[in-house]
């Protein structure tokens, strides 16, 4: 076991060094002159640094001056010891701005985790077992009318159904106009009802997912002998779906949740652009689209290391889950 | 085709053998696989949907009548201000060469008005008023330099172009400068001397130009006209006579027109009329019968402009100031219309038929679709073919890149290239195949890994072991054993992988990094919901494409999921 463990962790160090190389290389191909032009229009903001500051702290970053992969095995250095410079877009450091906003993504992340869970293994095992009936037929089409939504346009109609049209919910942002006038109570109330339609954005997106992948996983385990034996010694339907069919089913779908699980922390983009929840996605997203270097490069390897923890996590609770697995 | 189909009816009456060949036909695993699919609701429902989208998509802007981005524009009357008719207060100058008059001389002459002085001095040169009959207009007349005198060995040399220099003013000039007098008589002129005894200027009194409150408005710029027209209207004159020719002057409520025959050539009034945009050309006429309709406090007129329409104006009053609108058709983009006969679903805030723009935006995200798919299968197949099929090291590396690859994050690669591109301006229709090429790069990974997958469980059967026994190339088992195998996994993972594409591109259009006017996409046509605005007023300005992405998409899942069920049968009860 430990073994195996070592053995992947070795091998995800070396992802994410070939990873973060990538990266670096294509911000290292990014032309001088808008990176010129970048730091010469932020030079003229109000209370920034001055152009050649802004240079200096660039190469001092970056080590724009030497080879390419002289410079990213510096620039590792430093990032390994945490210093990834200042935001050009939030005019602040890098991490100091990740701090503050990374807990509103987790926040919505971990509810619409919790709410698909929820939503869809009851249902993707409901599926599987009246497979072909109208239940299966619902459930299927509803799961894949969710995979197949655009999040800007499912987040745009609920918008325009509570925001506008019922006038139930704010259209943007995470707190409402009178915030600072509530008490301690009431301002997390009013956190929780700007969160409404940013979590329901993202279950039904993303819950058709996983429906599917329990409806299959479930009808490949009803499939198998032990169910067929189950039956023949007389059990009860309900015994063989709840104690002998599921606990197998549990075995991909605990796999795949826990991959899931630094997917949280990563911020979804789109759907906190659209309803302005301050969260990663949007204030990373806010400063890519204005060229912020420092910003992209710590969210891309941030990201990428979210992508690898979850690999080893599924990978481990894999052998951790189902015994028949051995490690080699 | 009907001869079979006899053969057929014929032979539904007796029994088939069990090995006959026609049933053995029926029973083959791609009629199998087709029976299995067109049995199925939803695949078939998807289908359905794909089939229409394409018929919509790249038929539909054949059909369509209007242009990919065709803004359609209008003329429409808008009651607009067409000019202001201000009672004018100031002094205006008409002078006889521009500039005889400077600015001092000019508000002096309010003051020697007011003081009923007929002389003032401003600066170094005096200057003498004349009143015009009773109106507060004044002929102004100053003295002007006219000759300068250089004196050479005791005599005067008198240089002039403006006066004739004789003898005689010679002979006047020296006997008064030797005298040390500032002013001479000469030839019936008064001439005033000034300098210093080398260097003498010679000035006379010469009429300038007029001052006065009455605003004269023609096209004859010619002093001797403006003066005469100034003096008729002041000394209540019908006509007079410049240049030999004679103008008429028509004077109504202190309003005057100057005639030359039947043409009206020249205003009189006391009012100052502009348009209010500039260049607008108001004619004679009209400033006539602006005139007209304010002395007798009308509200409305008519007036036929140059081709003989009759144009209707209304004029507004603010104490002294008249403004005067009139209806004026001007080019209108016709945004967010509504849906009508000639725009089905309207047109967008740019003026453009929504619909056609839909049928060109599925054209594009189709494409965009199809090419980003086809490069991730030929990366794929190709590498995942590799890893499978030769293990040990090979499958190591490749692996390790599909790894590497998959973990790269693509929104933030997706969103910095669009920042950059947009920062050089870069065409749209190169940031379509970019766009195409970095999707391509970003998503095979998960090509390879099926095929890899697929191939390795292969590999082990029986009939690879024949494969390899029969001793044919290497290239051949692979190309002609392995991949033929892999290939139902790989359309169905394909034809899912479409829609995703599909939602990735339209996301990136939305957010403004992907398709970019003047192409249209289904992502950037629903992008005009950023503004509130059209979000709540214009449903058809992005509900329809928001339906159209949805229900695409859903159609290749539906198919996609289809053919999974097709091909792999095992999961059926």
């Amino acid at each position: 076991m430990r073994k195996f463990v070592v053995r992947r962790l070795v091998i995800s160090v070396f992802i994410l060094f070939f990873v973060a190389l990538i990266m670096y290389t294509i911000m290292r191909c990014i032309p001088t002159s808008f990176v010129e032009a970048q730091a010469r229009q932020l030079s003229q903001l109000p209370g920034a640094k001055s152009y050649e500051e802004w240079l200096a702290q660039l190469n001092a970053n970056y080590h724009l001056d030497t080879g390419i992969f002289q410079g990213y095995i510096q620039w590792l250095g430093d990032a390994l010891t945490g210093h990834f410079g200042d935001s050009w877009y939030w005019n602040k450091p890098v991490l100091e701005k990740f701090g503050s906003s990374i807990w509103y993504s987790f926040a919505l992340g971990a509810l619409s985790f919790v709410l698909e869970v929820i939503i869809a293994i009851p249902l993707g095992i409901l599926a599987a077992r009246k497979q072909y009936g109208m239940a299966d037929y619902v459930i299927t089409v509803v799961a894949l009318v969710g995979i197949s939504l655009p999040t800007f346009f499912f987040a745009t109609i609920l918008k325009y159904i509570f925001s506008i049209k019922l006038g139930w919910l704010d259209l943007y942002g995470i707190v409402g106009r009178y915030y600072n006038q509530l008490s301690g109570m009431g301002k997390f109330l009013d956190m929780a009802k700007h969160m409404i339609l940013p979590t329901a954005t993202l279950v039904i997106v993303s819950v058709g997912s996983l429906m599917r992948y329990t409806r299959t996983n479930m009808l490949e385990v009803l499939n198998a002998d032990y169910i067929r034996t189950a039956r023949a010694k007389g059990l009860s339907e309900n015994v063989v779906i709840n104690k002998h069919a599921f606990r197998n089913t549990l075995i991909p779908i605990v796999t795949l949740l826990g991959g899931s699980l630094p997917g949280l922390f990563s911020g979804a983009m789109i759907t906190e652009t659209l309803f302005q929840i301050p969260g990663i996605g949007y204030v990373s997203y806010q400063a890519m689209t204005n060229g912020d270097i420092p910003f992209y490069m710590f969210y891309s390897c941030f990201l990428a290391i979210l992508t690898l923890l979850g690999m080893l996590i599924s990978d481990i609770l894999y052998a951790v889950v189902d015994p028949r697995v051995r490690f080699d | 085709m009907a001869t079979e189909e006899k053969k057929n009816a014929a032979g539904g009456e007796k029994e088939l053998a069990l090995d006959d060949e026609r049933r053995v036909k029926v029973l083959s695993p791609g009629a199998l696989v087709a029976k299995r699919f067109f049995r199925n609701r939803l695949a078939m429902v998807g289908l359905i949907i794909l089939v229409a989208m394409f018929v919509f998509s790249f038929l539909g802007g054949v059909i369509s009548p209007y242009g990919e981005s065709q803004i359609f524009e209008d003329y429409e009357e808008v009651v607009t201000d067409f000019a202001g008719a201000t009672r004018n207060t100031d002094y205006r100058f008409y002078e006889k060469e521009s500039g005889l008059i400077p600015s001092g001389a000019r508000t002096s002459l309010i003051l020697a008005v007011n003081n009923g002085d007929s002389t003032y001095t401003s600066g170094d040169n005096s200057y003498s008023i004349q009143q015009i009959g009773n109106e507060d207009s004044w002929i102004i007349s100053g003295t002007t330099p006219v000759a300068t005198v250089d004196k050479l060995a005791g005599k005067y040399i008198i240089k002039s172009d403006e006066i004739e220099v004789t003898e005689q003013l010679t002979a006047d000039f020296t006997a008064a400068a030797e005298a040390g007098e500032t002013s001479f008589v000469s030839g019936g002129e008064t001439y005033t001397i000034s300098g210093s005894n080398r260097n003498y200027t010679i000035s006379s009194m010469m009429e300038l130009g007029i001052g006065s409150k009455t605003v004269l408005e023609t096209e004859n710029n010619s002093y001797e006209f403006m003066k005469a027209a100034l003096t008729a209207m002041g000394e209540g004159q019908k006509s007079f006579t410049v240049d030999g020719t004679s103008y008429t002057l028509n004077v109504e409520d202190n309003n005057g027109a100057v005639y030359n025959g039947s043409d009206e050539v020249a205003t009189l009034s006391a009012y100052s009329i502009k348009g209010v945009e500039n260049g607008t050309v108001i004619s004679t006429e009209l400033k006539t019968r602006i005139l007209e309709a304010i002395a007798e406090n009308e509200n409305t007129f008519t007036f036929a402009d140059s081709e003989g329409n009759e144009v209707e104006y209304e004029m507004k009053r603010e104490n002294d100031r008249y403004t005067i609108r009139t209806a004026s058709s001007s080019k209108l983009i016709q945004t967010y219309l509504a849906p009508s006969k000639t725009h089905l679903l309207g047109t967008d805030g740019a003026g453009m038929d929504i619909m056609t723009r839909l049928m060109y935006g599925g054209r594009i995200s189709l494409i965009i679709g199809f090419v980003v798919v086809i490069l991730e299968t030929i990366i794929g197949v190709i590498l995942g073919g590799l890893a499978g099929y030769f293990g040990k090291w090979v499958d190591m590396v490749i692996m390790r890149i599909v790894d590497i690859f998959y973990c790269i994050p693509t929104w933030p690669i997706l969103i910095i290239l669009g920042a950059i591109m947009d920062s050089y301006q870069i065409g749209p229709k190169v940031r379509i195949y970019f766009m195409m090429i970095v999707l391509a790069v970003l998503g095979w990974p998960f090509i390879t890994r099926i095929v890899r997958g697929q191939i390795l469980s292969l590999r082990e059967q029986e009939f690879m072991v024949a494969a390899e026994a029969t001793g044919i190339s290497v290239s051949r088992r692979v190309f002609k054993h392995l991949v033929p195998n892999v290939i139902p996994q790989l359309i169905v993972q394909c034809t899912m992988g479409l829609g995703n594409i599909i939602l990735t591109e339209s996301t990136m259009s939305f957010l403004g990094i992907g398709v970019k006017f003047p192409y249209a996409s289904w992502g950037n046509i629903i992008s005009s919901v950023s503004n509130v605005y059209v979000m709540t007023n214009y449903w058809y300005c992005w509900i329809p494409a928001g339906f159209l992405i949805l229900i695409t998409v859903l159609g290749f899942n539906f198919v996609g999921d289809g053919l999974r069920d097709a091909f792999d049968p095992k999961m059926k009860r």
